[in-house]
C-alpha cells in the first residue's frame, strides 16, 4: 500500500496535500474499489466548499462510492480530464488522478501517513 | 469448450426474407405520410419464422434460471416459482381482459384485487395497499412520495433528510434522492444492527424518516428495532419498510405491529413472480394509519355492498382523501404479478406462509454453519433467511469474484457479490425455502472444495468459468465502452 507521507487522510479514504491543496482517493480506496470504470466530478472552479461536501461520484466493476472533500475552502482547480481516464485513478491515484485543489484548505479531521495505514491495516482484517 | 458466439438477429437477416406473407390489399392505396413521420433509420430485421424461433431458442440455451438450479442470489429471493400461477394467470378471463373495460365486466379481476389488498394487509399488518407500483424501487418511491405528502399536510416543511444504514440496498437513496431529500447514512453496529446511539445523534426536527430493511442485507433481523422505530418516531420521522427480504417474516413478524408506517412488497421476490429476467415486477405498498388517506388512487373497494344470499358485492374503484395521485398507468402489473402471487399464497394459506418463513431462515443457517468454518462470517450470529461470507483468504489473491465464476464450473448460479458494501469481497448467500438438503450440501461442497483449490490452484479461480459456453467477461471493457448496440441511428456522433 501506498501512502506518501506528505499527504494528510481521511478516514473515507481521501488524501489531502496542504502543499497545494490537491485532494483525491488514496491508493487503498482504489484498490479495495478494483477497476475504476466511471468517475464524475461533482464541483465546479470556484465553488466554496465545506468538508464532507461530496465532490465526486466514482464507479467501480464492484461497487461506486462518493468522494468527499477532505477540506474546505474555495474550489481552485478541477481535474477536467480525469473522467475520460477513469483507469489512472487505479495507477496513479496521487499523481495524475488528483480530482479538485482547494484554495486556502483547512483540513478536517485528518491522519498522517502512518496513522492511515494503522487505520486500514486494522480494516483489512 | 470453444466459445460459440451467436449473432445478433440483425446480423442474421437478409434482405427480403420473410415469416409472412402478406394478403393481397383490399383496400384503395393511399399516399404514405410525409417523410419527417416515415423514419429510415430502423434496420428491421428480415427473417424467416423458423429462423427466428431458432435463434432465440438457442440463446435460451446459454441462460441459466431457477429451472436449471440452485439460484443464491442473496436479497433476491430467488425462490422456484410454481407452474401452476402460469395456469392462473392465463385463464381466459383474466387473459382476454382489459383496463379500460367497465367495471360491472370485469368484477373478478377486481375481486382477486380487493382480496389481494386484503391479504397483504394482513400479512404485514398495515392499514391499506395499494396494488399499482410495478416493481420494488417504484414501490419506495410512492412510499417516500406518501411520506412527504404526510410532513407537507401538517405544514411541516423543515424535514428534508432520510436516514438510511449503510448496509441499504441501493434502490434507498436514489429513491429518496428522486425527491430531492438528502441521504444520512445511519452506521451498523458490531452485531449488525442499526448504531443506536449514532441514530440517536442524526435524529431531530429535520428528518423525514428512515428507511429500514429489516432483516437486513447482512440477514441479520435487527435487535433493538423497536428501539429504533421508537427514536425515529420521537423526532416526527416516519419508519420505511423495505420490504424486500420479507421473506423471512411471512406468518412470523408484521412489519405494520413494529410501528412500520409504510413498506413496500416485493410480489417477484417473495411471492414467486418470476423475475431475473428484467421484469415485470411488481411492488405493492401498505401503509399504517397515519398515511392510510395518501396511497395512490384507484385503490380497489366495495363501492355496493352484497346481501348474504344472492347479491355479490360490487367490486369498484376508490379515492383516498389526501391521495398522492396515481403512480402508474391502469392497476399495476395484473396478470404478471397479481395473479401470480394471489395463486401462491391462496395455494399456501397462513400456515403454508409460516413455512416459508421458517424453512428459509432454516435453511440459509444450515448452508452458514457448513461454511463457517471454512469462509470468514463477519457477522456471525443465528441469521435469517441469507447470510454474508468474505470471499477471501489469509495470504492468497483470490477474490469473491474468482469464488462465483469457479461456481459455475460447479453448476451453481453465483451468490451476489461486493454487497453490501461494509463486508469486504462480500458473497451474499440466499438459498431460499424451496431447496432441499442436498442441493444445499452439494452448493457447501463445491464451495469448500474451491477454498481448497484457492491454495492448490489459484489460476484455475483466476481463469474461471472454464466448461461454460462463454468463459470469463471482460467486465472492465463492458463498463468502460459502452456500445451496446450492432448499429447507430442515423446522424449519431459516438465521439460526441
Amino acid at each position: 500500500m501506498n501512502t506518501p507521507s506528505n499527504l494528510k487522510y481521511t478516514k473515507s479514504d481521501e488524501w489531502f496535500d496542504p502543499a497545494t491543496g490537491a485532494a483525491g482517493i488514496t491508493d487503498y480506496a482504489q484498490s479495495q474499489l478494483s477497476d475504476i470504470v466511471f468517475v464524475e466530478l461533482l464541483v465546479d472552479e470556484g465553488e466554496e466548499i465545506e468538508v464532507g461536501k461530496p465532490i465526486a461520484s466514482v464507479e467501480s466493476v464492484k461497487a461506486s462510492a462518493e468522494i468527499y472533500a477532505p477540506a474546505a475552502g474555495k474550489v481552485s482547480a478541477v481535474n477536467k480530464g480525469l473522467s475520460d481516464a477513469p483507469e489512472t485513478l487505479n495507477s496513479d491515484p496521487y499523481g495524475e488522478a488528483w480530482m479538485i485543489k482547494i484554495e486556502g484548505g483547512a483540513a478536517g479531521e485528518v491522519m498522517d501517513a502512518a496513522e492511515y495505514e494503522k487505520y486500514c491495516e486494522g480494516r483489512s482484517h | 469448450m470453444a466459445t460459440i458466439v451467436e449473432p445478433t438477429i440483425f446480423e442474421l437477416s437478409s434482405p427480403g426474407r420473410r415469416g409472412v406473407t402478406m394478403p393481397a390489399s383490399d383496400v384503395p392505396e393511399t399516399a404514405l405520410p410525409p417523410k419527417p413521420l416515415l423514419r429510415s433509420d430502423l434496420p428491421l430485421p428480415e427473417l424467416a419464422e423458423v429462423d427466428v424461433v431458432r435463434h432465440y431458442t438457442r440463446l435460451s440455451k446459454f441462460n441459466y434460471s431457477v429451472d436449471d438450479g440452485f439460484y443464491p442470489l442473496g436479497s433476491c429471493t430467488m425462490k422456484y416459482n410454481p407452474k401452476i400461477n402460469e395456469d392462473t394467470c392465463r385463464l381466459p378471463g383474466f387473459l382476454f381482459t382489459h383496463p379500460l373495460q367497465p367495471i360491472e365486466t370485469v368484477q373478478g379481476n377486481l375481486a382477486l384485487m380487493f382480496e389481494m389488498q386484503e391479504w397483504l394487509k394482513e400479512i404485514s399488518g398495515f392499514a391499506g395497499v395499494t396494488l399499482q407500483p410495478a416493481a420494488g424501487a417504484h414501490g419506495e418511491f410512492t412510499g417516500v412520495l406518501m411520506m412527504a405528502a404526510y410532513h407537507k399536510s401538517r405544514g411541516d416543511s423543515k424535514r428534508t433528510k432520510m436516514l438510511i444504514p449503510d448496509a441499504a440496498h441501493g434502490t434507498n437513496p436514489a429513491s429518496v434522492g428522486m425527491l430531492g431529500f438528502t441521504v444520512v447514512t445511519s452506521p451498523s453496529d458490531s452485531r449488525g444492527n442499526v448504531d443506536l446511539k449514532a441514530l440517536e445523534a442524526a435524529c431531530d426536527d429535520t428528518v423525514v424518516g428512515m428507511m429500514l430493511t429489516n432483516p437486513n442485507t447482512l440477514g441479520m433481523f435487527d435487535e433493538h428495532i423497536e428501539d429504533v422505530i421508537k427514536l425515529v418516531h420521537g423526532c416526527g420521522g416516519l419508519m420505511y419498510g423495505d420490504g424486500a427480504n420479507l421473506n423471512a417474516l411471512l406468518g412470523i413478524v408484521r412489519p405494520g405491529d413494529l410501528g412500520f408506517d409504510v413498506m413496500h412488497f416485493n410480489l417477484h421476490k417473495t411471492f414467486s413472480v418470476p423475475h431475473g429476467g428484467g421484469g415485470p415486477g411488481s411492488g405493492p405498498v401498505g401503509v399504517g394509519p397515519v398515511l392510510a388517506d395518501f396511497l395512490p388512487a384507484p385503490l380497489v373497494g366495495i363501492i355496493e355492498e352484497g346481501d348474504e344470499d344472492e347479491m355479490a358485492p360490487l367490486y369498484g374503484f376508490v379515492t383516498p382523501k389526501q391521495s398522492i395521485g396515481r403512480m402508474k398507468a391502469f392497476h399495476g402489473h395484473f396478470g404478471g404479478g397479481l395473479v401470480r402471487a394471489y395463486t401462491y399464497i391462496a395455494m399456501h394459506g397462513p400456515d403454508g406462509l409460516k413455512d416459508i418463513a421458517q424453512y428459509a431462515v432454516l435453511n440459509a443457517n444450515y448452508l452458514q454453519a457448513k461454511l463457517r468454518d471454512t469462509y470468514k462470517i463477519p457477522y456471525d450470529r443465528i441469521c435469517m433467511h441469507e447470510f454474508v461470507a468474505e470471499g477471501r483468504f489469509e495470504g492468497s489473491d483470490v477474490r469473491a469474484l474468482d469464488i462465483s465464476k469457479r461456481l459455475m464450473d460447479y453448476g451453481f448460479h453465483p451468490p451476489t457479490n461486493y454487497f453490501p458494501l461494509i463486508v469486504p469481497e462480500a458473497l451474499m448467500i440466499e438459498p431460499t425455502e424451496t431447496e432441499n438438503k442436498d442441493t444445499l450440501d452439494a452448493f457447501a461442497d463445491a464451495l469448500v472444495k474451491i477454498a481448497e483449490e484457492s491454495k492448490s490452484q489459484p489460476e484455475l479461480l483466476h481463469n474461471a468459468p472454464i466448461t461454460t459456453r462463454f468463459g470469463r467477461m471482460d467486465e472492465v471493457k463492458a463498463a468502460r465502452e459502452l456500445v451496446l448496440c450492432c448499429w447507430l441511428p442515423e446522424g449519431y456522433d459516438l465521439n460526441a
